[in-house]
């Protein structure tokens, strides 16, 4: 029975649907033939005709008319969809979509456009795919409309406001429609709403349109779109603020990184460690190697790669830090001229090794998915690496922080720090402290390296380019003082990128360099000094 | 007076090291241009100018040991007072170059007519003219570190944040250098010079003369330095290195002093500086990297702080190794100087020249027991600045 029924309900719908379909399908191909005979008279009538079928394939004849794709077979006057494959053409029939052979060009006849044609072809593409059952079709339709408006196909977006029902591209075509309606003829008190509209809209695209309207517009419409025009540019303003400030958290967190090490090894303990920027070099060639190993033997866990290369860049660099101190530095207290230069001898040996052996060039070093693209936050485009490069930073901050203030290992830094002689006395081992500490500020740039060589190219240079920034955040913030280096290196990076617009990038971080220099002559232990006395320090 | 101050400077190892220069500077340059290129006397002519150019480095080395041993001032920047009397030098030289150029134009160096600029900027009036090229040479570096001075001085920066602050300064200066439109040719500096005051910059004439001229100079400056730090003022600035408070807290105007020695001292640098560059025949920002400055460092270090001539040995040897060096094993030489910076700092404190001097007086005292004179040059023992 259920079966009877069914083979009854599809011979019904054969005998309806289909007779009907081919129906459709025989007036079709006769407008698109129409398009061959007819004079650029009447294309407009045509396309026109065309447009009104509301069929999908005639977005693709629409399309192929306008960039002149579209010819007449000589023989029949049969019009096809082309494509050049070599001298002659391929064809496609525009109706079925089926492939129809090729033709030498001197068989076919071009279906003229001109201007005027490609103006109707393209109000009539708008407002068809505007009428499209795909949302996905209508969302991109109302874009391109509100981009490009047209006061000729108001009608079509208005024809489609009616009927759609999607929020997302009712608010795309609302604002079409008030974008159109200012170009258009109609009355003052529309085009007032229409202002409105587009004040709310706000960003570049509705600036333009304003301005461009102010010009043209009624005497009494010029204070609306005047006052509109103040308030999207003073939004605008606000918004590239907000982009400076982000772009300078940004710069800021990657001197935070590079100079919180530093902030250890010079601010607290002393030492000018020039080889620090070879610390952070260090730290990105070990995430290099660690995703060099992955992608051979699992790349399965390549998402994982940072995760891992962190705990080893720790333990790789604050191992040679550790060296370092107990090779060289230790001989040198007291010294800091003596050790400057002695720092600076092993970062040209850091350096050389790390040429000869990876090569001078620079090494690859692939973004893990989760670090890669960037999301928008009203007018902001936030990029994944960046946020969680500032993220990183913060927590290596506060890690620091914890483990100064809260931990026995803290402690005895801080005491060795403040006297020496004293926690000496008290029974803790000097030497080991110094050289711990010195370990977990070279291991903490070698984190920074990680971070670092996910925004920069790895290359042994990597560590040149960071040192001179490290010890400015660290001169600045006030040595000795992690608080001023993280308020030092957020007020920098954010001064150097307002500073940016207005003077160029090399220039604006010369003008740093130069208020630095000054601030030093102002406040020669930096933002937040250690109070105390030194005379003779 | 001045003759006071000239006696006062000579002992025995300068007058040693000014004749030795001297010689240089004329046998040097006659062996080159007299004898014959097969003769086993013949001095080549890129030797010339390889040893002209370590005499340049050398005087460099004097002038930063002029503040560094003898003033305590650590500076990281002094390549960049090198080349800027460079710069001067070679802005005289680029309009000595006139319509010789690739594009023709008399007026114009050939870097601002590929620029699209239509006449000269008005910091480069005047460099056609060699006195007023000179008189920058020794002004325009002078100036710099006056003013740099003034301030960093006056607010008491020293030590390691005044080494800071110097590299900032040359790193500044490197960044402002490369932009095209500061109008110094951007990146690649300034080169193809013609004629320095009509002579051909590529004949052996030239090169001898510029090597004897720089073998001059720095016998001059030798001489000069050698009289400020034995003179009643050189004795303070040794005291004011070694116990700054102290010279101060006794009436000193140490800040004046600091001032007038850096200013001297970059003036110095200046004119090494516009010396090389018509030696070398091109400068570029590159001579602003802050790492430029830091060998300057280990020059004088390897020869011996605080002792003049030390400096020059230095400069020589190290310049001579890195020759060699980069020569016969390129991959090495970094090895190598970075080597030279840890075990001169851990194990020659004093420098070559230093040591041998220590020794030299240690000896002279046992010899002469107690109560002995003079020996050797003052204190070459700089407290540390901590």
């Amino acid at each position: 029975m259920y079966r009877i029924l069914q083979t009854v309900l599809v011979a019904l719908f054969l005998f309806t649907a289909v007779p009907s379909g081919l129906r459709a399908e025989e007036a079709l191909r006769d407008l698109v033939n129409a398009l061959g005979e007819a004079k650029l008279s009447d294309m407009d009538e045509h396309i026109a005709a065309l447009a009104k079928t509301g069929d999908p394939k005639v977005v693709a004849i629409l399309e192929a008319l306008g960039e002149g794709n579209l010819y007449a077979r000589k023989a029949d006057g049969q019009v096809f969809l082309t494509k050049e494959s070599g001298s002659s053409l391929s064809l496609t029939d525009p109706v079925s979509g089926e492939a129809a052979g090729e033709a030498p060009k001197a068989a076919l006849s071009k279906v003229k456009v001109n201007n005027g044609v490609r103006r109707a072809v393209r109000t009539a593409l708008g407002s068809l795919t505007l009428l499209s059952p795909d949302r996905n079709a209508r969302l991109k339709a109302a874009q391109s409309v509100l981009q490009s408006p047209n006061a000729e196909a108001l009608g079509a977006i208005e024809n489609a406001l009616a009927g759609e029902k999607d929020g997302e591209v009712r608010t795309l075509l609302e604002q079409a429609r008030a974008t159109t309606l200012l170009i258009s003829e109609r009355p003052v008190e529309e085009k007032r709403e229409a202002v409105r509209t587009l004040k709310e809209r706000g960003g570049r695209g509705a600036l333009s349109i304003l301005s461009s309207a102010l010009g043209s517009a009624d005497e009494t419409l010029k204070p609306d779109i005047e006052a509109a025009l103040a308030s999207i540019e003073q939004d605008q303003a606000l918004w590239a603020a907000a982009q400076n400030v982000w772009y300078g958290l940004s710069l800021g967190s990657v001197l935070l990184l590079a100079a919180i090490g530093l902030a250890i090894t010079f601010g607290v303990m002393g030492i000018i460690n020039m080889a620090h920027g070879e610390m952070v070099m260090l730290g990105a060639y070990t995430t290099f190697l660690v995703q060099e190993v992955l992608r051979s033997s699992f790349p399965g866990l390549f998402d994982w790669s940072l995760a891992i290369a962190l705990p080893l860049a720790f333990l790789v660099t604050g191992a040679v830090g550790l060296a370092m101190e107990r090779g060289v530095i230790r001989f040198l207290y007291g010294r800091p001229l003596e050790t400057l230069l002695a720092t600076w001898g092993i970062s040209l040996i850091l350096q050389q090794s790390v040429r000869t052996i990876f090569g001078p060039t620079n090494r690859e070093v692939g973004n893990p998915s989760w670090m890669s693209g960037a999301f928008e936050l009203g007018g902001l485009t936030i990029t994944w690496n960046r946020l969680w490069i500032i993220l990183f930073a913060l927590a290596v901050f506060a890690a620091l922080m914890f483990l100064l203030r809260k931990t026995p290992m803290g402690l005895q830094m801080r005491a060795v720090t403040q006297n020496r002689r004293m926690a000496s006395s008290m029974g803790i081992r000097t030497p080991w402290v110094d050289a711990l500490t010195f370990a977990l500020g070279s291991g903490i740039a070698g984190m920074a390296g990680v971070a670092l060589s996910q925004i920069d190219n790895v290359s042994p240079n990597l560590g040149q380019g960071y040192i001179i920034d490290s010890f400015m955040v660290v001169v600045f913030g006030g040595v000795g003082n992690l608080w001023g280096t993280l308020v030092g290196a957020f007020s920098l990076g954010i001064l150097n990128k307002f500073l940016e617009p207005y003077a160029g990038a090399v220039l604006g971080k010369i003008l740093v360099l130069v208020l630095i220099i000054l601030f030093i002559q102002k406040r020669p232990r930096g933002l937040f000094a250690l109070k105390g006395r030194a005379v003779e320090a | 007076m001045i003759t006071s101050f000239l006696i006062k400077s000579l002992d025995r190892t300068i007058v040693i090291a000014v004749a030795t220069l001297l010689a240089l500077a004329i046998l040097v340059p006659a062996l080159n241009l007299l004898t014959a290129p097969d003769h086993p006397l013949h001095v080549p002519t890129y030797l010339v100018s390889l040893f002209g150019k370590y005499l340049t480095y050398a005087l460099l080395a004097l002038a930063l040991d002029l503040v560094w041993g003898f003033c305590g001032i650590l500076s990281l920047g002094h390549a960049a007072f090198f080349a800027l009397g460079g710069y001067a030098m070679g802005m005289y030289l680029m309009r000595q170059i006139g319509a010789r150029g690739s594009y023709g134009n008399p007026l114009l160096p050939d870097f601002m007519v590929f620029l699209n600029w239509k006449e000269l900027p008005w910091f480069w009036y005047g460099f056609d003219m060699f006195w007023f090229a000179a008189l920058m040479v020794v002004l325009v570096p002078g100036l710099i570190a006056f003013v740099f001075g003034w301030f960093a001085f006056r607010s008491r920066v020293n030590g390691v944040y005044l080494s800071i602050i110097t590299q900032a300064m040359t790193y500044a200066l490197l960044l402002a250098f490369f932009r095209n439109d500061m109008g110094f040719g951007g990146n690649n500096g300034l080169t193809d010079f013609k004629d320095i005051l009509g002579f051909n910059i590529q004949a052996d004439g030239t090169r001898a003369a510029l090597f004897a001229a720089s073998a001059l100079a720095l016998a001059v400056f030798l001489v000069i330095t050698s009289g400020i730090v034995r003179s009643k003022f050189g004795k303070v600035l040794v005291a004011l290195r070694d116990a700054e408070s102290r010279t101060r807290f006794l009436g000193y105007r140490v800040e004046h002093m600091k001032l007038f020695a850096f200013t001297v001292s970059a003036m110095m640098a200046g004119i090494a500086g516009a010396l090389y560059v018509p030696q070398v025949g091109i400068i570029n920002p590159g001579e602003f990297e802050p790492g430029n400055s830091i060998e300057v460092v280990i020059w004088t270090a390897v020869g011996g702080r605080g002792t003049l001539i030390g400096p020059i040995i230095g400069a020589i040897l190290v310049n001579g190794g890195k020759s060699i060096f980069t020569a016969a094993f390129p991959e090495f030489w970094l090895f190598a100087l970075g080597g030279l910076f840890v075990l001169v700092t851990l194990f020659l404190p004093k420098g070559v020249v230093g040591t041998a001097q220590q020794h030299v007086s240690r000896r002279r005292a046992y010899r002469e027991a107690r109560g002995d004179k003079d020996a050797g040059l003052p204190a070459a023992e700089p407290m540390a600045a901590e």
